[in-house]
């Protein structure tokens, strides 16, 4: 189909070619020079496009991705609370990126984080940044960083559900963007940061997507909220069942596909690796549910939807730190061993510990992001992505089964700093938060349920 | 009088009514409650937690006839409500001092 209007466009084209010299005055330079600039204007057109529709599938993570897939997992009584919490994220960190948190990732400024260049936006426009994505408006680049500046914090909301004030929740997201996520982004993805493996980071960490700035720094943060907080009352008391998982199928639904944005968007342009990327994605989620279905099947008796949406998501996970170096039939293993670890960490190692992750942040964020994390530096690949190279350019070896040991324990390295940086950072932002605003609302509120108590409102008006 | 309470299976309601209707018997009060006699509740599992669902949802039937009646009416209902597995639930009868019309104030069987 695509030879055939190829052909038919082919005589216009020589036509074309035949007028220019007529219509186009001037040297062979300076025609060549048009020539290219055209061609790179084509080049960015395409890929903003492709970036803008990625920005917008990530925030359709969050809102309304996550607020149906968390709001369907609480208690009644506490589902607008739940939603509230994803969706005021998409408000406070979007203010707080742009006055200072992107200048703070990707200024330029020491290893650990950025400097203070772009605040207010300042030299922020349509001109492409040629460090981060030569062919995209620097807007583009930093609107889709953005997307994933808020997910971050809304994923630990899932440790906190249930049980936290709402004001605690406003300021300990805001000190947690400052303390853990600003530096870990600049660390991995800001020029000049430690981890980061293409612009010369001195421990070349790979994560394509945000496997260790995403989900290992929210997922351990999520621990630490889970432990710090103490259980919802009544906790192994009462029953604590979903009030609606037909929401939570819907929400996990769009987090995979707004996941197509956040791992195939990370290319920064519409090419093949973007394909790669898209694919891998696509066969983790996958792989994963099968996985957790199969478990669950084997150990309970019965394969539940509620396992096939939680598999998915930890295949999503996993896959996110090697969607943009594995080929296809490693991201299905990477997927299948997600959805199999996170089972085993949700349902046996959570109940063997006795914390209360009410909606499984760290089962699922930080023990999915650490596999993957790791399961990066085994399959990774320089045929898919050739990101490590020698000074005089030449490609190196990307993965262990390439050949690269030593790239395991620069993942491990990226790891450990990851949960060390979520889980003292978390523990500070906490303390301070708590000693601010008082960390839970008192008994009669959470037993009210925070709808009530906190917003005034409830989700289900049935006498209405 | 005598009042006829009859905990019986949601999907019960629809015969039970269609054969109560068939032997003259217009009026009825029901209600969707939970509960559980002989019949074992069913385990649910949500993430490896494990909750015990004793409490299944029924349907509860009120109406008041006359004396004379309750045996007709209590076979019927009986007869459409019965699956023959446990869980199909009870019928309990009791006796009725008064019945009242609000509307304009007729009393005893007239009432009904």
């Amino acid at each position: 189909m695509f030879r055939r209007i190829c052909l038919s466009l082919l005589p216009s084209l020589v036509w074309t070619s035949m007028a220019a010299p007529a219509q186009v005055p001037g040297s062979l330079d300076a025609r060549l020079k048009a020539i290219e600039e055209s061609t790179k204007s084509a080049q960015s057109s395409g890929d903003n496009a492709w970036m803008l529709a990625s920005c917008a599938l990530v925030l359709f993570m969050t809102g309304p991705g996550l607020a149906l897939f968390y709001g369907g997992l609480v208690r009644r009584k506490n589902v607008l609370a739940t939603m509230m919490h994803s969706f005021v994220l998409m408000v406070l960190v979007t203010i707080l990126w742009a006055v200072v948190g992107y200048s703070l990732a990707f200024g330029e400024g020491n290893s650990f984080i950025g400097g203070f260049q772009f605040v207010f936006m300042h030299g922020v426009g349509a001109a492409p940044n040629a460090d981060y994505a030569p062919t995209i408006p620097h807007l583009t680049f930093m609107v889709f960083q953005l997307m994933f500046a808020i997910i971050t914090p809304a994923l630990i909301s899932g440790a906190y559900a249930e049980r936290m004030k709402f004001s605690t929740m406003l300021v300990y997201t805001t000190l947690w963007m400052l303390v853990v996520y600003f530096p870990m982004a600049h660390m991995v993805w800001g020029k000049g940061g430690l981890l980061n493996a293409s612009m010369g980071g001195s421990i070349p960490c790979l994560d394509f997507a945000g496997g260790t700035v995403v989900h290992i720094t929210s997922g351990i943060s999520a621990l630490v909220a889970a432990i710090v907080l103490g259980p919802r009352s009544g906790y192994r008391h009462e029953p604590m069942k979903p009030h609606n998982l037909v929401l939570s199928v819907i929400g996990a639904c769009m987090l995979w596909f707004g996941w197509f944005g956040f791992n195939a968007g990370s290319a920064l342009n519409a090419s093949g690796l973007a394909s790669s990327a898209f694919v891998a994605t696509h066969f983790g989620a996958a792989a994963a549910a099968a996985g957790w279905i199969l478990a669950e099947w084997l150990l309970n008796g019965k394969p539940s939807m509620l396992g096939g949406i939680s598999g998915c998501v930890a295949g999503l996970v996993a896959i996110t730190p090697a969607s943009g170096f594995v080929q296809p039939m490693p991201a299905l293993i990477i997927g299948f061993l997600a959805g199999i670890f996170c089972f085993f960490m949700v349902t046996f190692v959570k109940m063997r510990m006795g914390y209360d992750d009410s909606l499984d942040a760290f089962g699922v964020h930080g023990a999915g992001g650490t596999l993957g994390a790791l399961l990066t530096g085994v399959f990774a690949s320089s045929l898919v992505n050739p990101i490590l190279k020698t000074a005089a350019g030449a490609t190196l070896p990307s993965g262990l089964l390439e050949g690269n040991a030593a790239q395991l324990g620069n993942q491990a390295i990226g790891v450990l700093i990851a949960l060390a940086l979520g889980a003292t950072g978390s523990f500070v932002c906490l303390k301070i938060a708590g000693a601010l605003c008082g960390l839970r609302p008192d008994a009669e509120q959470e037993e009210n349920g925070l709808d009530l108590s906190m917003h005034g409102e409830e989700g289900y008006n049935l006498d209405a | 009088m005598k009042k006829i309470e009859a905990v019986i299976q949601p999907y019960k309601l629809e015969d039970v009514k269609n054969a109560l209707k068939a032997i003259g018997i217009d009026g009825m009060t029901i209600t969707e409650v939970r509960g559980h006699g002989r019949q074992k509740g069913h385990k649910e599992v949500y993430r490896g937690q494990e909750y015990q669902v004793d409490l299944l949802p029924k349907v509860k039937l009120e109406l008041i006839v006359a004396t004379v009646r309750v045996e007709e009416v209590v076979q019927t209902l009986s007869a459409a409500a019965r699956t023959g597995k446990i869980g199909d639930g009870k019928i309990f009868i009791y006796t009725v001092e008064e019945a009242i019309r609000i509307r304009n104030d007729e009393r005893g069987e007239a009432a009904l």
